[in-house]
């Protein structure tokens, strides 16, 4: 049995809108193991990106408990939880989310920085990031020279920077068309199978989902259908 | 770490570079103008205190009180030869001289005009007051006991900006209606008050302004210099007791230069503290517009703080971005400012020097001003920062991420 990484055990998440309650997670369970790659799944307004920012540390559950290499952190403050997030886990988002006055090589560097990484480390490996992505000579550019597809793998890179054991990917192809997209969806895999990395990827494609040794379909904030594509 | 925080900030400015100058030139017209000022006030007093240094610390002025008293008590003062020769009796003085100084009617050829005139007295009196007024003669020669209807002419004559014509060696004046020769020319000395003078005999200037007792200025040069003030405090009670005046109530002055300056200080020091408060309020507002500015970077960069926190930043690293943003819009704007004022104060003084030949006005370096001023701008950036700074900080992440 393989150690779990990220455990959601009864994660509920209730959002005051005015005089009304919104449960986007009702006692959410979700045990990710080691070296796992986890596709979500679920239409919008099923809970999907709650559940990404419980289990990326961005934020903390009304009720519930997550349990993070076993720890509970659902009660921590916020810089300890970006400590964690920036150490333990590598964010690619649907819309890059790359600073745009940065070049690659410091977008890359950005995340070595708050972690008092040294200068001479951070861009020795930010350089040896950006080449693994395929993006060696392009490492002075900023992100409006890069197109799509580029930018999405500079966040790859950017990701890994602080050699996290699990990478979250929220819609990594959702802003590309299907050709760039696969190309992501190889690098992801690439990390999966050689680097052993735990790869949690939300996703509404049924299609990518298969990608995954494992999807669980979420709705109405909760786990209504898992599937192993083992 | 906060080198790249620095480099970040660098960045950032650079990228939004017209909304980054308007907001420093609030900055910096406040610096140069607190520089300007700190600057040329100190470099006044140097000046001043200069000045005084040539006089020498060893001599008195009595001047005659002008009537600022109770009406009635103390109209139309004025010292005359009998208070000198009070003044001569006292112990302990080495030289006296007294003078006076007269407005008249300065014609040369079809040109008139009026002007300060100087009545310098003969033999040792005039000794003494050409080493306390370090008068030097340029051309021709000084006056002498034997002259009559001899003048010295200073520079604004000599350079044609007091009557129209350039006066030389030799030519014929009239004041008051009297016709002196020019014997010699005295340099411009910076004094712009008595480079605009003209110099007489004092029995010259005694007939041409039917004064014959009145004494503007008696100076005074005493033995012992340390015993300056004491001297003054004996004269005082001799001249009280001639002048049948009681304790407080004198009708003259004796100040050592020491007194002349110490309150010519004091008056220079609350002007100057009046005036960079008044340019400090410009600061201010400068201030104001860099929390303005950084407001709207936190709200416009909202995402980016979203970001930068997802991939570990926490809130002490936004604080300290932001931190060092508007400190450095300050600290470029004091740069900026630093320049600009003391280029300013170095243009006034090259104005006033050569155009208007006053050589009192200076302009002061130091390093402790430059950095000052540089420290002082850096901290206006980050103090006005402070809050738009903590605002960021304080963002949710995921509120944050979400934001377009």
């Amino acid at each position: 049995m393989k150690r779990s990484v990220i455990r959601l055990e009864n994660v509920w998440k209730v959002y005051k809108m005015g005089d009304t309650h919104v449960n986007a997670l009702q006692g959410l369970h979700l045990d990710i193991k080691e070296g796992e790659f986890l596709a979500i799944m679920g239409p919008s307004g099923s809970g999907k990106s709650t559940a990404v920012n419980m289990i990326g540390c961005l934020d903390v559950p009304t009720k519930g408990r997550i349990m993070l290499d076993q720890h509970d952190i659902s009660r921590l403050d916020e810089s300890e939880l970006a400590q964690i997030r920036g150490r333990k886990i590598g964010f690619i988002f649907q819309q890059f989310n790359l600073i745009p006055t940065l070049t690659a090589l410091e977008n890359v560097t950005l995340p070595m920085i708050f972690q008092g990484t040294g200068e001479g480390e951070r861009i020795s490996r930010a350089k040896k990031l950006l080449g693994l992505v395929e993006l060696g000579e392009r490492i002075y550019h900023k992100p409006t020279e890069l197109s799509g597809g580029q930018q999405q793998r500079v966040a790859i890179a950017r990701s890994l920077a602080n050699d996290p054991e699990v990478i979250l990917a929220d819609e990594p192809t959702g802003n590309l068309d299907s050709k760039t997209g696969s190309i992501v969806i190889d690098f992801l895999k690439r990390l999966h199978k050689a680097d052993g990395k735990t790869i949690i990827m939300v996703t509404h494609d049924a299609a990518l989902s298969r990608v995954a040794e494992r999807v669980e379909f979420l709705k109405d904030g909760k786990i209504v259908k898992s599937l192993n594509n083992k | 770490m906060l080198r790249d925080y620095f480099n970040f900030a660098l960045g950032t400015i650079s990228h939004r570079k017209l909304r980054s100058w308007l907001t420093m030139i609030g900055i910096f017209i406040g610096i140069a103008a607190v520089v300007a000022l700190i600057s040329l006030g100190q470099g006044f007093k140097q000046a001043i205190n200069k000045e005084f240094e040539k006089i020498g610390t060893d001599k008195l002025f009595i001047t005659a009180k002008s009537g600022f008293g109770a009406p009635g008590t103390n109209a139309a003062v004025e010292l005359v030869e009998d208070d000198m020769d009070v003044v001569k009796r006292t112990q302990g003085i080495e030289n006296i001289a007294g003078y006076l100084m007269v407005n008249s009617k300065v014609e040369f050829e079809d040109e008139v005009g009026f002007f300060l005139v100087l009545g310098m007295p003969e033999g040792d009196e005039r000794r003494l007051m050409q080493e306390t007024y370090n008068i030097k003669i340029q051309e021709g020669r000084g006056l002498r006991d034997s002259d009559e209807f001899s003048a010295l002419i200073t520079n604004g004559y000599a350079e044609k900006k007091l009557l129209g014509k350039n006066l030389k060696l030799r030519d014929k004046i009239e004041v008051s209606g009297k016709e002196f020769t020019i014997v010699g020319v005295i340099p411009k000395t910076g004094d712009p008050e008595f480079d605009r003078a003209l110099v007489l005999p004092l029995d010259a200037v005694r007939e041409i302004s039917n004064e014959a007792e009145r004494i503007d200025v008696i100076l005074v040069k005493v033995v012992n210099v340390n015993s300056i003030s004491s001297m003054a405090e004996r004269i005082k009670s001799d001249l009280r007791r001639a002048r049948d005046v009681k304790k407080d109530e004198e009708d003259f002055d004796i100040q050592t230069p020491e007194q002349l300056l110490g309150s010519f200080n004091d008056i220079l020091d609350i002007v100057q503290a009046v005036l960079i408060g008044i340019a400090a309020i410009s600061l201010l507002v400068g201030g104001v517009g860099i929390a303005n500015t950084m407001y709207t970077a936190v709200v416009e960069r909202t995402k980016e703080i979203g970001i930068m926190k997802s991939i570990g930043a926490q809130n002490r690293d936004i604080l300290l971005i932001f931190l060092m943003e508007s400190g450095l819009l300050g600290l470029i704007g004091g740069i900026i400012g630093v320049v600009l004022g003391f280029g300013l104060s170095f243009t006034v003084e090259f104005i006033a020097k050569s155009a208007l030949g006053i050589n009192l006005v200076e302009a002061y370096f130091s390093y402790s001003l430059l950095f000052g001023a540089l420290a002082f701008s850096f901290l206006i950036g980050a103090t006005f920062g402070i809050l738009p700074a903590r605002q960021a900080s304080l963002m949710r992440p995921v509120q944050a991420l979400r934001s377009k």
